[in-house]
């Protein structure tokens, strides 16, 4: 399947989202939708939950009550009868993880695979593509991220920078129609934070819907078609970025971005 | 001190057959260990805490009771309830289930040595636990894993010489033979050492190889 992105369904739609670790409630009550070809931008104080909403939406996290949906399909749990929820089963979500792509903070790249070799992976074993048509799908993609040159390299002959560009160019390998963000620039070095920007800015106006935590305000600003401000595992304020940078109406918000500017 | 050269040359052909049933029953039991440390060592990481909780109750088991109780338990223990296994089976067993309580700690620790960041990847990608198991944490868990497996070879090797006591006709017990027979400790004894290093010691060296190639970064 290749999930819709015709029509008026959104590409998520988060209701009522709960989820606690213990006896640590990280998200209170989480609604969300994200329209195809939408780029949202969270931003927030640290332990706000961010990261925990994001890692709902390909169920890496569990999470309690409400519900996830991406392209109109059910994530983890579906509504049964009279309140109750029924667990997807486990093939269910592996599919869907499929058209849900995710790029972490520490690249996680495979460490015993070159750069090539991390890109037709998935897409060989999961996707059942033949090898020469992955490895066709992996240089158009290093490409894209400009490190053809790079296609025989292991991780650790990378910087954090040419990192982080295969590790996007992975995801996309298996032609996600929703893309994850999770501070993807925030484990480089300031100078490799603007080549990985770059990309991510390619990919926004190739039209692909995104959901992207960033502290990168600036980009947020230039990017984003709307921006979310997450405190204490709810969203308290969303908004244009115009209205959010420049006029934002919640106390915790102003607060929040005041103390970004004096950092 | 009586030592004598002819006896120790004489017993050489002797204690060779001796070693050759001592190497069969380390890697026999080498093999079979692997593969139950393997399974062990997913078991002992599954969320499944059934799955989980016998694969601790076995290493616990196995590594709380000494190798040479587990022999005797077999060898004597099992007639009595109706089982009939030869002394070389049972000396495998013994070696094996041993073997394998240790070797799956040693699975469980490297498949837990690998970032947790490595799972979430591989399963965000839509990969099973079992393929992302597979493709991606073990591969990398056996670098770590094969400089303690080859320690863990060697000291199986050692510990084969328990099985003399159950009637098995190894390198130890064929020493013991000799000794016996021609009243002569030092001249087979010798033999003896000589062939246990010359079977340890180019696990040894494999050993300090794997541990320089493989060193955890
Ligand atoms: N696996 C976990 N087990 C227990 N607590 C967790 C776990 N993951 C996150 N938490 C806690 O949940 C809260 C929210 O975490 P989360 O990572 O979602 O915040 P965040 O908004 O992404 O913060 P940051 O900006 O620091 O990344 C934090 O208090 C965190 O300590
Ligand atoms: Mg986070």
């Amino acid at each position: 399947m290749h999930a819709g992105t015709d029509g008026g369904i959104p590409m998520v739609e988060i209701k009522a989202l709960h989820k606690s670790f213990g006896e640590l409630k990280v998200l209170q009550g989480v609604d969300l939708a994200v329209a195809p070809g939408e780029v949202v931008v969270i931003i927030g104080p640290s332990g706000s939950g961010k990261s925990t909403l994001l890692n709902c939406i390909n169920l890496l996290e569990s999470f309690e009550a409400g519900t996830v949906r991406v392209a109109g399909e059910w994530i983890g749990y579906m509504p049964g009868s009279g309140g109750a929820r029924v667990k997807q089963p486990e093939n269910h979500i592996n599919r869907m993880r499929t058209h849900i792509g995710m790029v972490f903070q520490q690249f996680n790249l495979f460490p015993h695979m070159t750069a090539l070799e991390n890109i037709i992976e998935a897409p060989i074993q999961v996707l059942d593509l033949p090898r020469d048509k992955a490895v066709a799908r992996a240089e158009a993609l290093l490409a894209k991220v400009g490190l053809s040159a790079k296609a025989g390299a292991y991780p650790g002959e990378l910087s954090g920078g040419q990192q982080q560009r295969v590790a996007i160019a992975r995801s996309l390998a298996m032609e996600p129609n929703l893309m994850l963000f999770d501070e993807v620039t925030s484990a480089l070095d300031p100078e490799l934070v603007g080549e990985v920007l770059a990309v991510l800015r390619q990919l926004a106006s190739d039209g692909m819907t995104m959901l992207l935590v960033t502290h990168e305000m600036g980009f947020a600003r230039d990017v984003a078609d709307r921006v979310v401000f997450m405190d204490g595992g709810v969203i308290v304020e969303q908004g244009a970025p115009a209205e959010i940078f420049g006029n934002p109406r919640n106390d915790r918000t102003r607060a929040f971005l005041r103390r970004l500017q004096t950092h | 001190m009586d030592f004598q050269w002819s006896l120790f040359l004489e017993s050489l052909p002797f204690l060779a057959q001796g070693a050759v049933v001592t190497a069969q029953l380390t890697v026999i039991s080498f093999v079979i260990g692997l593969v139950l440390g393997t399974l062990g060592g997913l078991a002992r990481v599954s969320k499944n805490p059934v799955i989980a909780g016998l694969a601790v109750f076995y290493v616990t088991l196995m590594r709380g009771v000494p190798l040479l109780v587990t022999l005797t338990f077999l060898y004597y223990g099992l007639p009595s309830a109706g089982i009939q296994l030869s002394a070389f089976t049972v000396g495998i067993l013994a070696l094996a289930l041993t073997n394998g309580a240790y070797v799956t700690e040693i699975v469980r620790a490297g498949i837990q040595s690998i970032e947790p960041g490595q799972m979430r990847a591989a399963r965000s990608l839509g990969m099973s636990y079992g393929r992302a198991m597979r493709r991606i944490i073990l591969p990398q868990a056996l670098r770590r894993v094969l400089p303690p497996l080859t320690n863990e070879f060697i000291t199986l090797l050692k510990n084969t010489s328990l099985v003399s006591t159950i009637a098995l006709t190894d390198l130890l017990r064929v020493g013991l033979e000799i000794m016996t027979w021609k009243a002569n400790t030092f001249s087979p004894f010798a033999g003896v050492a000589l062939f246990y290093l010359c079977m340890t010691l180019p696990m040894q060296w494999v050993n300090q190889w794997v541990e320089s190639k493989y060193r955890i970064r």
